[in-house]
């Protein structure tokens, strides 16, 4: 009888969040995906039917072009650096030095920072200017004729993305660190023990035993830093504004609709930015539902 | 242990009803409290411009004591956000009485295609104002003969900032033609001098209208906004040609630069000219320095003669929740008061011919004589010539050829982006 009662209970207490994630979310993602198919430019609604033309037209877009290279440059740029660094930093503080609260701490500090402030700092930093203009990193390099150093940052042609990855990757790599001393940390040390009596390397034990162990972890930094790096919008904005070299697909959905009044084409590209998400999301999902049950 | 879960059931209701309380809260406090009063949109919130419409309210409420005035305002420069929250409103029926924009095309093309502003013709022959704003502007701020907003400022796009000190030092007279512009930054870039200062992309939009002015011509410029000068022909293709010219000139971090950092450049000493609209006037003063000496302008080359310019200005909705507050709003926004109350602070020019010179400094003054003598056109960056998705599709294909310098491609995207958007078929 108690387990009733708590059954409807819990349904009424939960009926609301259930109703607001279905109304503002999976109501808004059909929605969207009408719009995207409808013809509605201007302010005002237009419903009439236009099929995928808004996709094709995405597909043949030379800006789509530049945001789906650019958005392959930062996530490629932003996912290896931070795992590598991550998982650098997660191996040099596992290896019980002193002070190691303190270091886990400054890694991770980064995180708790905005990407808008992020962005702020890091355009001072990777200031382009030459001459006696010259600032932030560039500066820093000539005063120590480390000229080599110097380089164009995130308005180098085509490859400015990449200057703007590292700011990500300063920001999240502490993050990637937190998930891989967990995983380190769960290893039991008989493995290893048992290994350095079998004769072992360090590296050896670090190729052959550790992360094949890490692989879940790998794969849960690989999922959340890839979704973020998809969906970049804040940082961006912050670091460069609106410019096409550095523009992405979330750039371009919310200039094309709020600033040209292409609400079709608006959310033809978030729908398409939504099936990119889901297809590194949902497998993620139904592993980790797999995985507790 | 049943007893502690109906506390717990109880704070839960408790606080998801103080939230909802907190949110219609939020929505009576919006509503219009009383019949007289006016809801005006804009987005001056900070500056000159936040202080401008404080005296220009000032007018306001000593003039119509008995009208409630209601100052909604949404932060964010050039009014991005603000025009996304002035779309939600207007697509859910709830207008402001009336809001800023800039005239010309960002409002016609999106709030007269969209029957949410009343034209105003009746307000202008009723106050006089076709006598005292120049001729060549009406038909700027007009569709099918109907005049559509009430311009309070006028800002002038064409303007080529210079640093009279480094020109002198090089030999380089202040150029009028786009070819004596050539000759001036050959010679300055040979001395080791960075020619011309450019920011961010919007700035090499405003650049580029400047150009394109200069090199066809007023008549001819202000064909390509009404269909009437082809995007695809020769001319076009010379004005492009000049401009690719001219960003051969600039400095190399131009996309990490914002307007300001731009026309710093050429009051430091950084660089000799910098083309920007005269709200850098304002930062030049702001920044202490002194108009002639530390500072010259000129229009751009070849566009002597000519008035570039663009304007905030304010409408009246379709449906106003209150006409009459509405129009005594739009009467002092075009009243000699209204502007000599606003201008001087905020750094512009009046739209009316008849003010005051004594008010302004000596730009202004210069601009205001300009004003009231030049053929005017309208600016493409700043909405008086093409409608949102017409520049922004030009803003595109622009982004585009700053990475490739590829003219042919341009011009194709510009004639592509006037057939989906503009007056070409």
């Amino acid at each position: 009888m108690f387990k009733n009662k708590d059954r409807y209970l819990s349904i009424i207490l939960i009926s609301p969040s259930i109703l607001a994630v279905l109304i503002f979310v999976y109501v808004f993602i059909g929605w969207s995906i009408r719009v995207s198919l409808s013809k509605w430019k201007g302010l005002l609604p237009d419903y009439t039917w236009a099929g995928f033309k808004n996709y094709l037209a995405l597909f043949s877009d030379p800006r789509f072009a530049v945001d789906v290279r650019n958005t392959l440059i930062f996530t490629g740029v932003f996912v290896i650096g931070s795992i590598f660094l991550g998982f650098l930093m997660a191996v040099m503080l596992d290896q019980g030095l002193k002070g190691e609260g303190f270091f886990r701490s400054l890694f991770l500090f980064p995180m708790a920072i905005s990407y808008i402030v992020t962005g702020v700092v890091w355009r001072w930093l990777m200031n382009p200017a030459t001459g006696t203009r010259t600032s932030g990193l560039n500066l820093l390099f000539t005063t120590f004729h480390l000229d080599f150093l110097v380089n164009q940052w995130y308005t180098t042609p085509k490859w400015g993305m990449a200057a703007i990855a590292l700011a990500a990757i300063w920001q999240m790599s502490g993050y990637t660190m937190a998930l891989y001393l967990a995983g380190l940390r769960s290893i039991p040390i008989e493995l290893r023990e048992a290994a350095r009596i079998d004769g072992a390397s360090e590296i050896q034990i670090y190729r052959r035993i550790i992360l094949p162990l890490l692989t879940p972890v790998s794969l849960s930094a690989l999922i959340i830093l890839g979704h973020m790096s998809l969906k970049v919008f804040d940082l961006i904005i912050a670091m460069a504004g609106k410019q096409l070299p550095l523009d992405v697909p979330s750039i371009y959905m919310w200039q094309t609709t709020f600033d040209g009044l292409f609400y079709s084409r608006g959310a033809a590209i978030s729908i398409l930015l939504l099936i990119s998400v889901a297809v590194l999301i949902i497998p993620y999902i139904r592993y980790t539902l797999r995985e507790e049950e | 242990m049943l007893k502690k879960r109906v506390w717990q059931i109880l704070l839960a209701v408790l606080l998801l009803g103080s939230l909802i309380l907190t949110a219609c809260g939020g929505a009576a406090e919006e509503a219009a409290p009383a019949d007289d009063a006016v809801e005006v949109f804009s987005w001056w919130t900070g500056g000159g411009e936040a202080a401008g419409l404080e005296a220009m309210i000032g007018i306001f409420n000593t003039e119509y004591p008995g009208t409630e005035f209601i100052n909604a305002t949404v932060a964010g420069g050039a009014g991005t956000n603000a025009r996304a929250v002035l779309a939600t409103r207007l697509q859910s029926g709830d207008p402001p009485d009336s809001w800023q924009g800039h005239a010309g095309q960002e409002l016609i093309g999106t709030y007269v295609a969209g029957g949410q502003i009343e034209p105003l013709n009746d307000l202008y022959e009723a106050q006089g104002w076709l006598a005292v704003m120049p001729e060549t502007l009406i038909p700027l701020i007009s569709q099918d003969g109907n005049i559509y907003s009430v311009p309070v400022n006028i800002h002038r796009a064409n303007v080529m900032w210079y640093n009279p000190a480094i020109l002198e030092a090089n030999g380089v007279a202040v150029p009028t033609t786009i070819d004596e512009w050539f000759t001036a930054m050959d010679t300055l870039q040979a001395a080791g001098v960075t020619p011309l200062a450019l920011g961010e992309q919007w700035t090499q939009m405003h650049l580029m209208e400047t150009i394109l002015l200069g090199s066809l011509g007023a008549d001819a410029y202000d064909g390509l906004w009404d269909g009437k000068t082809a995007w695809d022909s020769a001319e076009v293709k010379a004005a492009l040609d000049n401009f690719a010219k001219v960003l051969t000139y600039t400095n190399s971090d131009a996309a990490s630069l914002s307007w300001q950092d731009a026309s710093q450049l050429v009051v430091n000493g950084d660089a000799a000219f910098n083309v920007m609209g005269d709200w850098a006037e304002g930062y030049f003063r702001e920044l202490g320095k002194a108009p002639e000496t530390d500072y010259g302008w000129a229009p751009v080359p070849g566009t002597v003669g000519v008035f570039q310019f663009l304007s905030d200005s304010f409408t009246l909705a379709v449906g106003a929740p209150h006409p009459a507050g509405a129009e005594a709003w739009l009467t002092v926004a075009g009243s000699k008061a209204g502007q000599e109350a606003f201008n001087p602070i905020k750094g512009s020019i009046c739209a009316r011919t008849d003010c005051d010179a004594s008010l302004f400094g000596v730009y202004l003054q210069s601009a205001m004589d300009d004003w009231a003598s030049n053929k005017v056109s309208g600016s493409l960056t700043h909405g008086v010539v093409a409608n949102d998705s017409w520049k922004s599709e030009i803003d595109t294909a622009l982004g585009l050829f700053m990475a490739d310098m590829n003219v042919e491609a341009f011009q194709t995207a510009l004639v592509a982006a006037c057939v989906a958007s503009g007056p070409c078929q």
